[in-house]
């Protein structure tokens, strides 16, 4: 206690600044390694078009944004059938529902060697608006579950959450039924 | 309320919840009795589980053709029956595909694919798409690994065939063989579930 007696007015100021820089360069940090957290780990381009590449732990953010937008994700392949049917659907949702705060987010499941060959093309040849990212990463095992504990892994599926509410559905969509559902998130 | 209301309720209650409880049932869980059946093998000839009198088990797998990530696992396939048909458990594939949704699949193309591939298990069509809704298999590839008892062929692994679809080199895990193996040892197999990416079963 006596010592503390001695420390004048000018090293506490010290001290504080000190405290401030601490904070800031530990705030600092802790927001550049979030960022390179959901950096994505490849960047595909071909002719005009590209997309980025995650792992599961660096694409795990999409499922978790907390602000004012309502975010449909699908999970598709150019290969899957279905997924190709029913994207018309989605693309639609996005566009029509842009102004009410409704993001799309296309999760490809194609696989790597096939990125180029018809990933790219595809979305060049069917001008897809909606954001599309490749989320590459073969352990499925490791992640299917953090997606939604129900999934057993088949696409298409779809995850639609906002901060409030989230559902998840392992089945393909029409409009109609996609619209009516998205409205329970934003009405 | 009186003893006889409280009795009725608790009945009720009972009731309901073992319906709600048997319409959630979507197929086998580790340890269920899994069915036998007779399907056509791409040689035209019926296969049925009870026909394998020396087999220890089986590994059922619902694949086909069209999907590539059953394309991608088909190799790795035809080495599970060569590994283990010997030691008593051979691979039994099963397209569950409704060709009227998915040409690919059909039973002249299986033929084909078997052919090309040389595949040396039988590869049988779910005609009518009747099995696999019964094993509970939801994508292609989708592996039930079954061991004989006296109860019958009792489900042990269900799941994946390993932990990289893409790159067979870059395995950690090899899910099925680690299950086997622990079978043939006497085990208790470490993983018994997993799941996997795989193209929705078209039916």
């Amino acid at each position: 206690m006596k010592k503390l007696k001695f420390i004048g007015f000018k090293e506490v100021i010290e001290m504080r600044n000190t405290c401030i820089l601490l904070l800031l360069l530990v705030c600092f940090s802790m927001k550049l390694s979030a960022q390179q957290a959901n950096k994505p780990i490849d960047v595909y381009k071909k002719e005009g078009v590209s997309v980025k590449a995650y792992n599961f732990k660096t694409f795990e953010h999409y499922l978790h944004i907390q602000n004012d937008t309502t975010y449909v994700i699908n999970f598709w392949a150019t290969w899957c059938k279905p997924c190709v049917a029913e994207l018309p659907n989605f693309e639609k949702l996005n566009t029509q529902y842009k102004g009410q705060k409704v993001k799309v987010i296309l999760v490809s499941l194609d696989m790597k060697k096939q990125v180029e060959k018809s990933l790219l093309p595809f979305i060049k040849r069917k001008n897809l608006q909606s954001e599309v990212v490749f989320l590459n990463d073969p352990d499925a095992d490791s992640w299917i579950g953090k997606v939604d504990k129900n999934w057993s892994g088949a696409i298409p599926a779809t995850v639609i959450y906002n901060k409030v509410n989230r559902k998840f559905y392992e089945q393909s969509f029409t409009f109609e039924a996609l619209e009516k559902e998205l409205k329970q998130f934003i009405n | 309320m009186n003893k006889f209301k409280m009795v009725t309720f608790a009945i009720i209650v009972t009731a309901l919840s073992a319906f709600t409880a048997k319409n959630n049932v979507s197929g086998y869980k580790v340890g269920d009795i899994a069915t036998d059946f007779s399907l056509k093998n791409v040689n035209d000839k019926m296969v049925s589980l009870k026909d394998y009198k020396d087999a220890k088990g089986f590994i059922v797998i619902f694949t086909c053709n069209h999907c590539p990530y059953a394309q991608a696992y088909e190799d790795r396939i035809i080495a599970l029956n060569k590994k283990y048909s010997k030691a008593g458990y051979p691979v039994i594939a099963i397209n569950p595909n409704d060709p009227a949704k998915q040409q690919d699949d059909s039973f002249e193309l299986m033929k084909v694919r078997a052919k090309e591939k040389g595949f040396t298990f039988p590869y049988l069509f779910d005609e009518g798409q009747k099995i696999y809704p019964q094993y509970g298999a939801t994508k292609t590839p989708h592996v039930y690994l079954l061991q004989k008892t006296s109860k019958g062929n009792e489900v042990k692994y269900i799941g994946a065939i390993d932990d990289n679809y893409e790159d067979a080199k870059a395995v950690k895990q090899k899910y099925v063989e680690n299950a086997v193996d622990a079978l043939l040892k006497n085990k208790e197999i470490s993983v018994k579930e997993t799941k996997a990416i795989g193209c929705s079963i078209k039916a």
